[in-house]
């Protein structure tokens, strides 16, 4: 069951910034873009878990703060040379509202 | 036993010489070289572009100090020879050096022609010889005033333009009806006065300066037909006589030069003559390459052999003023037995003349297009009898043999001796086999291994096209290395645009510049916002979501996701209160480590980024203020305790120091900046390896800089000595701001002023009064908006979304 979870609305978020979204798992990092995209990945960097949250949002792509990865915001994958892949996390936004999708935790609630 | 070898004067000519030298009898001589300028051996046919603002000094040095040593070299620099005694064979200097000689070379070069009109010893008057000329021209160019250059050959011209460049009103007066006479035909003469006129220099032609005037000091110019110009700078440029003076005095045959003979050899048998000073054949000669062929003639003579001799040849003529395409070479003169072929485009500015006798070229004039240039020469130099191709000659080498062919098939057709660097004497055959042989792959490599577009550089197009036939895709012309994939633009050029254009937001800047990408990268965004922040103080708008993390929340991530926190403390000094109010911080916030950090402050580390406010909050009203220690700005000032306290202390320099840190927190840099004040030269607070430091001594403070104590270690360079504290910060205070407006983001202080060169810092802080001043207002200018302590905004709410998570989720039903 896909379970949407309302998290703010799109101007809590700043433009090529990102907030956080605490959870008992661990921190989810949700970007917006230039563009008023909006991404949610796990706010950790499969390099050396750096909180990618922090980094410097470009396009839809993140760099890393510590080691300067650069994350895609679609796919999760770490872009050019480099090899590792974060959790994506479905986000719906219905008008300023924003919403992700929590299936495991949902579940494991249930 | 090795000989010893004295050369008198170390301009190019001796310069080269002493390369061949080095190659054929390294070991032969022991070398001694005086020069009456104060420095190395540098390309003075570059000087134009150094002038117009093009190139520094440092780019245009031939033989760094280094070299001198590395070759076991003697260079006294800055020592004029006085005397030449032939009989005991040794040579003194003003200084009072006495030096003996087994082999003597003078080189002595050629000393300014003036024109002995009233009023040509004002002050204000120059010449355009050597960089010091350079030095005090481009210092008169900032009043933005009026120049009258006197005479209109190559010279002069290039004077002109490189004086308009630096933003002075420019009047070039010339004797004869047009300009370049000697090199250039009336035709082609008028097309250049045309050209330099759209540059808005002025023109005056059969200008015959009668005095210059003025009240102590140059304030016009005025001519025989009563003609006046304002001016406050008057440089001659109306020719060069040999500098024979020396020779002569020493009883050594002197003409016009110091008469030598085809082996460079004076009447003495133990001393020669090279360069403009030298008279050979009863010519002298002012253009790089003849100078370049005495120099290989003279080292093969005092390498032993005796057969090498010069010979005459014609070097073309290139006018080295951007944007302006000459040519000129040989005899161009109208005569009964010389045709001409003629080639007018006037909507394109192009003319070409060649002059022809005998079926073949004995001159050639090309304005507006002078690729064929190289081809001409080298139709002249073997004499080719052009009488087949007559019809198509000017159209130039692409029309020959039917279809047109592109530039770089007309550069695929030179044969191997084509001569392609006349100013080296290079040949195509030589370059191309270099780069096969030494599998050459960059401009500077070919350069360094043949010389070839290595002096004036107007070849360059054609080494290019080399180096593409040779080894294509390989040769990679990117000179500048683009800021980021994001660009093809380097800094400094990002720089300039953003000032040229009036760039003032990050998008702007990225449209104007066609950036690749929609909104920039880690690498790009950072930088750009650095330049707007530095160049419109006022009025840009600091991009955060630019910003690395640490600048966007002042405080130092840390590898767990937690932030340091360092206050600033003023110059390392402390006290009860503060150490207390620290101590109290670290117990309500649980903070796990407490550091003393290498730049005499206290770095509390292991903070949540939640708490980050909270701990400013308590900080802020013990009185503590960021210490930046996260910026890409001014960091520590490191004092040691002075005069108030250490027996040895010559000045208050923990004063200093706290003085400086108060007036110069919070500005931002290309990178960290780290200063220090010791109070006498035992040096305790190391200001020796710091971007910024200062010895105070009895007399006063001597400023030192660019030193690096962390990838690199390097000691500093002394700026200079200063009598005062006021003087000593407003110095400190304007060399940071030269390099706020210079510095590549993230290029330390070191770094920058290797780039730049030392001397033209110390020429623009220590020489310059008006500039330094300049810099030191748009400092403190720049101050006004920059010195807001970042926590206590932050504290009173700025940036509120940062320190807390947008929404938790999840816990309630676990709870359940």
């Amino acid at each position: 069951m896909m379970n949407w979870i309302a998290i703010g609305t799109l101007s809590d978020i700043p433009r090529r910034g990102a907030r956080c979204v605490a959870t008992p798992e661990g921190k989810i990092a949700v970007f917006r873009t230039a563009d008023d995209q909006v991404y949610a990945i796990d706010d950790h960097c499969p390099h050396k878990g750096g909180p990618l949250s922090q980094g410097i949002v470009h396009g839809a792509a993140v760099t890393c703060p510590l080691h300067n990865w650069v994350i895609s915001l679609e796919t999760g994958k770490a872009l050019g040379a480099d090899e590792g892949v974060v959790r994506t996390i479905q986000v719906k936004i219905d008008g300023e509202r924003l919403f992700i999708a929590l299936e495991a935790l949902a579940s494991r609630a249930a | 036993m090795t000989e010893k070898l004295v050369i008198i004067g170390n301009g190019m000519a001796p310069g080269r010489m002493l390369e061949h030298l080095l190659e054929k009898a390294p070991d032969r001589y022991q070398v001694t070289i005086f020069n009456a300028e104060p420095r190395v051996n540098y390309d003075r046919i570059m000087l134009s572009p150094v002038l117009s603002g093009e190139k520094d000094y440092e780019e245009i040095i031939i033989h760094g100090d280094g070299w001198y040593i590395k070759h076991g070299i003697t260079l006294y620099k800055g020592h004029k020879i006085v005397a030449i005694d032939r009989q005991a064979k040794t040579v003194t200097s003003d200084h009072g050096v006495t030096e003996p000689y087994d082999k003597l070379v003078i080189a002595t070069g050629s000393v300014p022609f003036i024109i002995p009109v009233p009023g040509h010893n004002l002050p204000g008057v120059l010449t355009y010889r050597d960089l010091d000329d350079v030095r005090a021209m481009m210092l008169a160019a900032q009043s933005r005033a009026k120049a009258v250059v006197i005479g209109g050959g190559l010279l002069g011209l290039e004077a002109a333009a490189g004086l308009n460049a630096q933003g002075m009103d420019v009047t070039v007066l010339h004797v004869m009806p047009t300009l370049m006479e000697r090199q250039l035909d009336p035709a082609a003469g008028y097309l250049l006065q045309r050209a330099v006129e759209e540059r808005g220099i002025k023109v005056i032609t059969k200008a015959n300066t009668q005095a210059i005037t003025g009240n102590g000091k140059v304030e016009q110019v005025e001519l025989a037909d009563g003609t006046v110009i304002p001016a406050t700078l008057v440089v001659m440029a109306v020719g060069i006589r040999p500098n024979a003076a020396l020779a002569k005095e020493a009883g050594i045959a002197v003409n016009r030069g110091i008469v030598v003979d085809a082996g460079m050899r004076s009447n003495d048998p133990d001393i020669y003559a090279l360069g403009e000073c030298a008279e050979v054949n009863g010519m002298v000669y002012g253009l790089v390459a003849p100078l370049y062929e005495m120099a290989r003639v003279a080292a093969s003579q005092l390498a032993g052999d005796a057969a090498a001799a010069f010979v005459h040849s014609d070097t073309p003529t290139k006018l080295k003023v951007t944007g302006i395409e000459l040519f000129s070479l040989g005899d161009f003169a109208d005569g009964d037995d010389r045709q001409e072929i003629v080639l007018r485009d006037a909507s394109a500015g192009v003319y070409k003349r060649l002059v022809l006798k005998d079926d073949r070229i004995i001159g050639t004039v090309l304005y507006g297009e002078t690729a064929d240039g190289a081809w001409f020469n080298d139709l002249k130099k073997k004499q080719t009898d052009i009488s087949e191709m007559r019809d198509t000659l000017i159209f130039g080498q692409s029309y020959q043999g039917g279809a047109p062919l592109d530039p770089m098939a007309a550069v695929a057709a030179l044969p191997d001796d084509a001569e392609i660097c006349g100013c080296n004497g290079v040949c195509k055959g030589k370059i191309t086999g270099a780069i096969t042989a030494k599998g050459l792959t960059s401009l500077d490599d070919v350069r360094a291994h043949t010389k070839a577009s290595a002096s004036c550089g107007s070849c360059t197009g054609l080494v290019e096209k080399l180096m593409v036939l040779t080894i294509g895709d390989k040769y990679n012309p990117a000179a500048v290395q683009p800021m980021c994939g994001c660009t093809t633009l380097g800094h400094d050029e990002v720089r300039r645009l953003i000032k040229a254009k009036s760039l003032k937001t990050i998008p702007a800047v990225m449209q104007e510049l066609e950036w690749k990408t929609s909104c920039g990268c880690a690498k790009c965004r950072p930088a750009l916002n650095y330049y707007l922040v530095c160049d419109w103080p006022n009025d840009y708008a600091d991009d955060y979501q630019s910003r690395f993390i640490n600048e966007r929340v002042h405080a130092n991530i840390q590898k767990d996701g937690t932030y340091s926190v360092v206050p600033r403390m003023w110059g390392g000094v402390t006290s009860a209160s503060e150490l207390r109010a620290i101590a109290d911080v670290v117990d309500k916030f649980e903070i796990p480590m407490v550091k003393v950090t290498g730049g005499q402050r206290i770095d509390m580390l292991g903070i949540r980024k939640e708490d980050l406010p909270a701990v400013w909050a308590d900080l802020g009203q013990a009185g503590f203020v960021s210490g930046h220690a996260y910026a890409k700005g001014l960091r520590t000032v490191k004092t040691c305790v002075g005069s108030d306290w250490c027996r040895f202390g010559t000045q208050d320099s923990t004063g200093l120091g706290i003085r400086i840190e108060k007036f110069m927190w919070g500005s931002w840099t290309p990178a960290k900046v780290k200063m220090a004040v010791s109070g006498c030269p035992r040096n305790c607070a190391e200001a020796t390896c710091k971007d910024v430091g200062v010895i105070c001594v009895d007399s006063g403070y001597e400023i030192h800089f660019a030193g690096a104590a962390g990838l690199d270690i390097k000691g500093t360079e002394v700026l200079g000595l200063v009598r005062t504290e006021d003087e000593a910060l407003e110095h400190i205070v304007a060399l940071t701001q030269m390099y706020r407006e210079q510095g590549r983001y993230l290029e330390r202080i070191y770094k920058w002023a290797k780039r730049v060169g030392i001397p033209e810092i110390k020429r623009q802080i220590m020489d310059d009064a008006e500039k330094r001043k300049a810099y030191h207002e748009r400092f403190v200018f720049s101050q006004k908006f920059a010195q807001v302590d970042p926590w206590s905004e932050r504290v009173s709410g700025k940036d509120k979304h940062e320190f807390r998570p947008m929404a938790s989720v999840g816990f309630a039903e676990a709870a359940e």
